[in-house]
């Protein structure tokens, strides 16, 4: 006769609870920008077969497994072995590192949000230069859209080392976001978090971390879940029914986008025909109309034939207009889901409605994944009696939302966007890589694969077919320690990680090395998480062994 | 005498010829995209285009000197193109038929460069005058930025849900502080269920229920 634990009204509630954690910024934000780095609709593939190697099967693992113990994760983990309490919290570790930056894109939301209010829309047009003769020459060089994403929203330094100082209008949003976040707590959520994390340079290695993160394994979170469940929910259905629904939301969402970047660069290519065109009709006095898009290639060499000099005079400002080139330098990286949808919305009808909309939605997800991330840190924290016993739960909440935001503001600076991608893209990935890893191994050879299926015998009525177990016991193991393999190789490769930076002279995104501070930065957040696990098991060995003395000594 | 008067009727000729010239001092090159501003409504430019061209410049020179001397006659067009683009100047009848300063002509035309647009049915972009560049209108901005009262209103309201949570979350935590120490002794112990002395709430919480130690161990010992 067990005390019930909360459970979910039915299993509907709890497949929707799961589908929106699954469905979250990563899907809109993310996954469209990994598919175009990585070759559009090519980066399918692998993304394909990593949700069927990896991400169903391990999502169906942490379901099962909070269904059994039914216990959050630290206690699961304990459970197992007293030596994996090091995979909490490591688990909670990367959490905080996630809450640290992840807000920021809300406070970007809210700013493009409060941004909607106004006709016309602010990056629908470029502003004008200091004396009213002309746009602004940064605006020129790129689009207006651009422009207004790092000039005015971000107003983004050449390169790391220029931090430049804190944009208050930022840290005015980023400020809001987290007393959002402090409201939606205050009152406990029981909803756990998901974490979506940022790629590795190769594109498979992308394609297995983002169904990872996209599904929010390795988290605790999923495992929180379905500890609520009764015992008997047909947790593999739920599994399959989860990445599935997740998985088309991101290629929904991608076909948006790419259809998005393909107007773009239509819209981009047809104006640079039409600037090569008026340039060469103005130097060469033509009767207009007489230089098409069609014949503009014969007119050139024509005219290279006709006037040599004047023609090599004016060379270096012709250029060469091509399709793929534009679809090549379409927007990467964290500033996609903005630049490309505002730049969708401004050229329809009633754009303040469509931007309104857009940004709410975005809120809402953001602010949705925030609430679990939160929840995750706070939740070891309240069940701490040392903790609890001297502030109340609001102080708590209120302490670790002033300390994120504080730390948060180093993402307002004006070289705050390239920490931000740091963040992004190594405070999560090698640690819930380790800390998946770390479970399937845990499951599968410390508590026994055996055991582990009479459990889901007892609990669904079936036993695990041979393809969950082949995954679970194999094929997700070495897929994970290939792909650190993999991570290393590269970095050992290319001797210095790289970011994007933005060129204000140029009007594009240039390639920078790190300085040396910042990867040892990089080298801390990895660690920090990681360590956890061996420290873990490393301290309750020397428990245990204190313990085993003490006990001997005194018998 | 005779040969007096052509010569200097001669020198009368060649001299407007030689004020108006591709980069000469003093000129001005327009250039005009009429295709592109109106599509299937374009007008040919011909000679008539070219006199209203000419009246318009005078037009503009007369308003802004407030001088009635400047006549058609005096703005004097060269090297028109295909493009139609073509060279003018402004010459001074009272001065010899000397160029007017650029400066004049320049301050001239800005003055009144909507006129001279709403005549050709163009725009700045679309009639250009090469060496004018042209002041855009800059946008109407409010005093107050409008994303700062969004963000203002959206604040507030916020504030506002945290102070009231916050609130009640005192007084309801007061009032239990009050009432059990009242009803403590008899309700208690009928409520909570308790298992060995221990409520089974803290039990749960602890995960005391399932002795760790042992459920972990499990696997030491060798299955049957």
């Amino acid at each position: 006769m067990e005390k019930s634990r909360p459970l979910w009204d039915n299993p509907l509630q709890f497949v929707f609870a799961c589908i929106s954690y699954a469905v979250g910024l990563g899907n809109v934000w993310r996954f469209p920008y990994l598919c175009q780095m990585y070759g559009g609709g090519g980066f399918l593939i692998p993304y394909l077969i990593m949700l069927i190697a990896e991400g169903m099967p391990l999502l169906y693992l942490e379901l099962a497994v909070g269904q059994r113990m039914r216990q959050g994760s630290i206690g699961a983990w304990k459970i197992i072995s007293p030596y994996l309490c090091g995979v909490g919290v490591a688990s909670v570790v990367v959490s905080f590192f996630l809450s640290m930056y992840y807000n920021v894109i809300n406070a970007w939301a809210f700013w493009y949000l409060f941004h909607s209010f106004q006709d016309p829309l602010p990056w629908a047009t470029c502003p004008l230069n200091s004396n009213r003769t002309g746009y602004e020459e940064e605006c020129e060089k790129t689009s207006s859209t651009q422009y207004f994403w790092y000039r005015q929203t971000l107003n983004i330094s050449p390169a790391l080392e220029a931090s430049g100082s804190v944009q208050w209008e930022q840290a005015l949003c980023l400020t809001l976001a987290w007393l959002v976040v402090y409201l939606c707590i205050l009152r406990g959520t029981e909803s756990t978090g998901k974490l979506e994390q940022l790629s590795n340079p190769k594109a498979w290695i992308s394609a297995a971390t983002q169904i990872f993160f996209s599904l929010g394994l390795g988290f605790g979170s999923l495992i929180a879940f379905a500890s609520y469940n009764e015992s008997s929910t047909n947790c593999e259905r739920h599994a399959v029914i989860v990445s599935l629904i997740n998985s088309t939301t991101s290629i929904f969402a991608s076909i948006v986008t790419f259809s998005i970047y393909g107007f773009k660069a239509t819209f981009n290519y047809e104006t640079c025909l039409s600037k090569v065109i008026l340039l060469l009709m103005d130097a060469f006095d033509l009767e207009e109309g007489s230089v098409t898009a069609d014949n503009l290639s014969q007119m050139k060499a024509f005219l290279m034939a006709t006037h040599p000099q004047q023609y090599a005079q004016l060379a270096p400002q012709l250029k060469n207009c091509s399709l793929e080139a534009e679809l090549d330098t379409a927007v990467q990286g964290t500033g996609l889901a903005f630049i490309v949808y505002s730049e969708a919305i401004k050229n329809m009808e009633v754009p303040q409605l469509y931007s309104v909309l857009y940004f709410f939605m975005l809120l809402m997800l953001g602010i949705g994944s925030m609430l679990g991330n939160t929840a995750a840190i706070l939740t070891p924290l309240t069940d701490s009696k040392f903790i609890t016993s001297r502030f109340p739960k609001e102080v708590i909440s209120g302490a670790v939302c002033l300390i994120n935001c504080v730390i948060g503001l180093i993402f307002t600076m004006e070289a705050g966007n390239y920490w931000f991608d740091i963040f992004n893209d190594y405070a999560a990935t090698l640690s819930l890589l380790l800390i998946v890893l770390v479970e399937t191994i845990a499951v599968c050879y410390i508590y026994g694969i055996r055991r582990f299926e009479k459990d889901l015998h007892t609990m669904i009525g079936r036993k695990p077919n041979w393809y969950w177990k082949i995954m679970w016991a194999f094929a997700s193991p070495l897929l994970i320690i290939s792909l650190f393999i993999f991570y290393l190789t590269d970095y050992i490769l290319t001797g210095t990680l790289q970011y994007q930076a933005w060129d204000a002279t140029q009007g594009q995104l240039v390639t920078k090395d790190y300085p040396g501070y910042a990867l040892a930065v990089i080298g801390l957040l990895v660690a920090a998480s990681t360590m956890c696990i061996p420290l873990g098991a490393l301290v309750t060995f020397i428990r245990k062994r204190l313990k085993r003395e003490r006990v001997s000594t005194v018998a | 005498m005779f040969r007096l008067l052509l010569l200097a009727a001669s020198l009368a000729a060649a001299a407007p010829a030689q004020l108006c010239k591709p980069d000469a001092q003093n000129a001005f090159k327009v250039r005009l995209s009429i295709k592109t501003a109106l599509g299937e409504n374009a007008y040919a430019w011909d000679a008539h285009e070219e006199y209203l061209f000419k009246a318009m410049v005078a037009f503009a020179m007369r308003r802004y000197s407030s001088k009635s001397s400047t006549q058609i006659a005096n703005v004097l067009l060269c090297n028109v193109t295909d493009r139609v683009s073509f060279w003018f100047v402004v010459t001074d009848s009272s001065r010899n038929l000397t160029a007017v300063p650029g400066r004049e002509v320049e301050a001239a035309i800005r003055m009144s460069r909507h006129r001279i647009n709403s005549a050709f049915l163009l725009s700045d972009r679309t009639l250009q005058f090469l060496k004018i560049t042209s002041t855009l209108s800059p946008p109407v901005e409010p005093s107050t930025p409008v994303w700062l009262i969004v963000f203002g209103v959206v604040l507030c309201l916020i504030v506002a849900g945290i102070v009231f949570l916050i609130v009640g979350g005192i007084r309801q935590h007061k009032k239990r502080n009050k009432e059990p120490r009242q009803a403590e002794a008899v309700e208690e112990k009928a409520e909570v269920a308790m298992e060995n002395g221990i409520p089974c709430e803290t039990l749960e919480v602890k995960g005391g229920r399932l002795n760790g130690g042992f459920a972990a161990e499990e696997e030491r010992f060798t299955p049957l």
